[in-house]
């Protein structure tokens, strides 16, 4: 098994660690992941690269619980995700999704789209929208704050998502082909803002992607093949 | 705020679907207060007919209606030799047909009764009640509806009466009822020498206990009930009761079921978006709250609708000449708590599976539905 350890140095703290985790879908008729080790290091972006049916976006839910391995050990911060004592606090606090399609709430405002992972976390108000304020500044949002998302480009969209990930500060940003509907210079913009936030605010991303040049820009670039992760 | 919003968007959202369930809410809330107040207002007329410058009410035990009643004169007479009692005043209650008419309710009550003596006549001397077999004094609803005035001769069951009077009461009851001497009553529904209950008036109200104490030492077959106590007591009413609310509780389980339609919908329509609030780190709990929140929204409107709907029913059927005095539109707190209360329930009960449903979402799986 080969070990995708992804940072600076053996000094540096990993903040998302997979071992040996396997999946597989319709009663182990379809295998997904075989035995992946990964591991993470904090405030470093990595790209996931492979086919589409590979398995990434299989690897970004466990990474994220939102699905459980069958076997294999996934831990977060060194907390178990499987006999994480709380996983609301995992999406709430540690982890941020960005997913291809914006999946956003239509009929609502830019702002409150934004805002539900405060709401969901009981964040204060005022520090809510301080930091709503902040982040839409940040990706040229703020001037759209009261429009629905229909009235929103896709590039907007996706800042929005982006955002919205970012709303409660998470340690971990996964993000599931974040630039995939979009073209390619709206998907370069959108990248460059991902990237530039990530740095800026030490967050650790892990990226699933399909394009290459985008994924050369992260720390490092992974392989997923055959249910494994390689070095690229 | 972003809670609200995520509930009243959703109503929004589907607009039609919305006002077909706040409108099943309200039709179902509008029934039930509408029988129950009716079939309420009915009770107390009735109760208020027994209870007319009286406090006690003496009739014959075990019997599942009034009108199948049977007190002898003699216990009359004793009764009213009582030094407790001010007047005891004995009415036969019967029901007879017209030629339109299928049921008029007759009052055969003596000439001191409150009922004629306190009246007010709009037409005839109250002196004359009682001096021919054949005379009746009608009440103002019934000489509309039997075209009678004061002279008229009526076909009332198999005979013919002359009408020697014509009352004003506001009790739909009487003011549709046809009243005539106690012994003319008894020949008259073949009942000679009884009637169907003694309305008693007391010197002192505090003698009640003593004197249902005497009734029921000295007639083992009669039983004396203060006015509130045979209101609670009768069975007849606890069935009109029972009936009422299983009416309006069936109009408002048909509410439910729209409400339970309308949130499995609401939740099906939008698992992905369910989904999402999961992502971003919404609770079981926090899920269940939005769509009983959604849920409990339609009900309270529809409630409130419901309510306002039941209301104007009842005046609009108060106004309804044929059924002068016979609504009451005088609506009980404790039936306004009650009604609302059930279409929260309902709207709450309608909202327990789709909550669940909507818990048991899991986001992975919901990611990938289009």
């Amino acid at each position: 098994m080969s070990i995708a350890k992804i940072g600076i140095g053996g000094g540096s703290r990993i903040v998302l660690r997979a071992e040996g985790v396997w999946k597989s879908y319709d009663e182990g008729t379809i295998s997904v992941l075989n035995g992946v080790d990964f591991e993470a290091v904090e405030g470093k972006t990595v790209a996931l690269c492979g086919p589409s049916g590979c398995g990434k976006s299989t690897l970004l839910h466990l990474f994220g619980g939102l699905d459980s391995p069958d076997r294999g050990r996934i831990s977060v911060n060194n907390v178990e995700i499987n006999q994480h004592c709380n996983l609301l606090r995992l999406l709430r606090h540690e982890i941020g999704f960005v997913f291809q399609l914006h999946n956003l709430i239509p009929d609502l405002t830019l702002e409150e789209n934004c805002l539900i992972p405060t709401v969901a976390a009981g964040t204060d108000r005022r520090i809510a929208r301080e930091r709503l304020q902040q982040l839409t500044e940040c990706t040229g949002l703020s001037h759209r704050l009261g429009h629905r998302i229909q009235k929103l480009s896709g590039g907007e969209r996706q800042r929005t998502a982006l955002c919205r990930a970012l709303m409660n500060r998470p340690k971990i940003l996964l993000a599931d082909e974040p630039t995939g509907s979009l073209d390619e210079k709206t998907s370069t913009a959108v990248f460059d803002l991902l990237l530039d936030l990530a740095r800026t605010e030490g967050i650790t991303l892990v990226m699933a992607t399909h394009d290459r040049q985008l994924a050369l820009r992260c720390d490092r670039l992974l392989q997923m093949h055959d249910g494994r992760i390689h070095e690229a | 705020m972003i809670f609200l919003r995520l509930i009243l968007t959703n109503l929004r959202r589907h607009r039609i679907r919305s006002v077909i369930s706040i409108a099943g809410i309200a039709f179902s809330v509008a029934a039930m207060l509408t029988v129950v107040t009716i079939l309420q207002g009915a009770i107390g007329m009735f109760s208020s007919i027994l209870s007319s410058d009286s406090e006690i009410i003496v009739f014959e035990r075990n019997v599942s209606d009034l009108f199948f009643s049977n007190v002898p004169d003699a216990a009359v007479t004793e009764i009213a030799s009582w030094s407790m009692v001010s007047h005891a005043d004995p009415v036969l209650f019967g029901i007879v047909s017209s030629a339109d008419h299928p049921i008029i309710t007759c009052f055969g009550v003596t000439a001191a009764d409150a009922r004629i003596s306190k009246a007010t006549w709009i037409a005839g001397d109250k002196r004359s009640f009682g001096l021919h077999s054949d005379d009746v004094v009608l009440g103002e609803r019934a000489a509309e509806f039997l075209s009678a005035k004061l002279g008229s001769i009526v076909e009332i069951g198999h005979g013919s009466f002359h009408v020697i009077g014509v009352m004003k009461t506001t009790n739909g009851f009487e003011d549709g009822g046809v009243f005539m001497a106690l012994e003319a009553a008894q020949r008259f529904f073949h009942k000679e020498g009884t009637s169907s209950v003694i309305t008693i008036k007391l010197r002192n109200k505090e003698d009640a206990l003593a004197f249902k104490s005497m009734v029921k030492t000295k007639f083992a077959d009669l039983i004396a009930l203060e006015d509130a106590e045979f209101t609670h007591s009768y069975s007849q009413f606890k069935i009109l009761k029972a009936t009422a609310w299983a009416v309006g509780g069936c109009g408002l389980l048909l509410g439910g079921l729209g409400v339970a339609n309308t949130m499995i919908m609401s939740v099906f329509t939008r698992i992905r978006e369910i989904a999402i609030l999961r992502v971003c780190g919404f609770s079981n709990n926090q899920i269940a709250v939005m769509i009983f929140g959604e849920s409990a929204l339609v009900s309270v409107l529809g409630a409130f609708m419901g309510l306002l709907i039941g209301t104007c029913f009842l005046y609009a059927l108060k106004l309804v000449p044929d059924l002068h005095g016979y609504v009451d539109v005088t609506i009980q707190p404790i039936v306004l708590l009650i009604v609302i209360a059930l279409s929260l329930l309902t709207g709450v009960a309608g909202a327990l599976y789709p909550a669940i449903y909507a818990m048991r979402i899991r986001a992975v799986e919901a990611l990938r539905f289009e």
